[in-house]
């Protein structure tokens, strides 16, 4: 009996701490410092009832300008281990100011994926900013909302509307449930409670920022409905021709489920999807952790690249994530600036917010705040 | 909803064999691999992963 109780006191200590490493996974609070563009922080669930109070319940911070225009929604977090882009709207939050027009920032667009990581996958649970007031942690996250907020997973995941049959574990894909329905699952409520908001605040465009694997064709790109191919087109002549090189790929008419077509198909909106290079989601990798994930260095990826498997250049520099995020900030930048020549009543004026080469140049750290010297009434928590 | 009462009541019952055989083993190798495989059942018990 002795013998029994040590080997379950010692299984005991191995779950307690395996229980703290997943509950602080889940509760690790990551603090928005509301910039001086910020005029509200809005709720998803002020749009839709049916999400209001749940996980996915996230923040939506309102930049709004002097001068009437246009509105824009920003996603960031629709994959959450896709990190570049949570940043890039942490950068519009914090940093951003609207001269013109209405600007809708979402870090944590499926907050609950931001709570789990990929099981099995080793992955790590977090990563760290340096700024020059101290650190800055974030969740890793993962492409799936988390089990724990909806389970069980169909054998196969039928969409909504279109009947089209996807894998089952993209029930819990964010981007795999546009446009959703009131009485869904999490994930489905969570874009309908998105297709809502775009229409009761009758949004212009919506950008959905993400980051790819290398050994994905759609990479470096921005993928648009056929509502915006004209302006998706410009911003990609403008920024390989200014800053670096980056496509346009058309929204497929019979892939459902994705925001670059439902959002087109359902509201007025013109959806664009953005997505940079990730080495860190790439099959082939070596050791899956915070380092890869931000250094973006892998020698397994630069050896596929080498035999031709990949769909993005790769060397020994890898891909960091200032590159990647300010590739996403500035595509933002571009789609506003062009937008708003073509559309001067609904333009959209952004300023404040750096470029490519400020963010690579500086880091991203230079331009997140600092929560503790923050009026408190201006930090928020995702 | 049901679904999910249904998994956590069939993890609970799994958990209390795991514990039913653990008392019964008169091997230590047997009861440390009963105590490794407890692990994710409680975990998945208490909602924690």
């Amino acid at each position: 009996m002795i013998r029994k109780t040590v080997i379950l006191v010692l299984g005991a200590v191995l779950g307690v701490f395996a229980g703290i490493e997943f509950y602080r996974i889940r509760h690790l609070r990551e603090p928005v410092v509301a910039g001086p563009g910020v005029t509200q922080a809005k709720k998803l669930g002020d749009y839709f009832p049916g999400i209001k109070g749940t996980i996915n319940d996230c923040n939506i911070y309102v930049l709004e300008g002097e001068k009437p225009g246009g509105s824009v929604l920003v996603l960031g977090g629709s994959h959450p281990e896709e990190p570049s882009a949570r940043l890039a709207a942490w950068i519009l939050a914090e940093n951003g100011r609207l001269e013109q027009g209405r600007l809708f920032v979402v870090p944590s667009a499926n907050r609950s994926g931001t709570t789990v990581t990929r099981p099995s996958g080793a992955y790590p649970a977090d990563y760290t900013i340096r700024t020059s007031w101290g650190e800055k942690k974030f969740r890793v996250g993962d492409r799936w909302a988390n089990p724990l907020d909806q389970w069980p997973d169909p054998e196969v995941y039928i969409h909504y509307p279109t009947k089209q049959n996807l894998a089952y574990m993209d029930g819990r894909n964010f981007n795999r449930a546009w446009p959703g329905r009131p009485g869904g699952t999490l994930t489905e409520r969570t874009t309908y409670a998105f297709i809502q908001m775009i229409k009761q605040e009758k949004i212009d465009i919506v950008i959905d920022m993400h980051e790819a694997e290398l050994q994905y064709p759609v990479i470096s790109t921005i993928v648009t409905h056929q509502k915006g191919q004209d302006l998706a087109a410009m911003v990609s002549m403008t920024l390989t021709g200014e800053e670096f090189k980056i496509g346009v790929e058309y929204s497929p008419k019979t892939l459902h489920g994705l925001s670059h077509r439902e959002i087109g198909d359902h509201t007025d909106a013109i959806s664009l999807l953005f997505e940079t290079p990730e080495p860190f989601l790439d099959a082939t990798r070596g050791r899956t952790d915070a380092k890869l994930l931000l250094e973006g260095k892998d020698d397994f990826v630069v050896r596929a690249g080498k035999r031709g498997l990949l769909f993005e250049k790769i060397d020994e520099n890898g891909w960091p994530i200032d590159i990647r995020v300010g590739r996403q900030t500035s595509t933002i930048l571009s789609v506003l600036d062009l937008w708003t020549m073509d559309h001067a009543d609904r333009g959209v004026v952004l300023k404040n917010v750096p470029k490519y080469a400020e963010v690579i140049e500086k880091g991203i750290g230079a331009f997140l705040k600092d929560p503790a010297k923050a009026d408190p009434k201006k930090v928020y928590y995702e | 909803m049901i679904i999910t009462i249904l998994y956590y009541l069939l993890i609970a019952f799994v958990a209390f064999l795991i514990i039913g055989n653990l008392l019964k083993s008169k091997k230590w190798q047997e009861e440390v691999l009963y105590v490794i495989v407890l692990l994710p059942f409680l975990l998945r018990l208490l909602r924690l992963k």
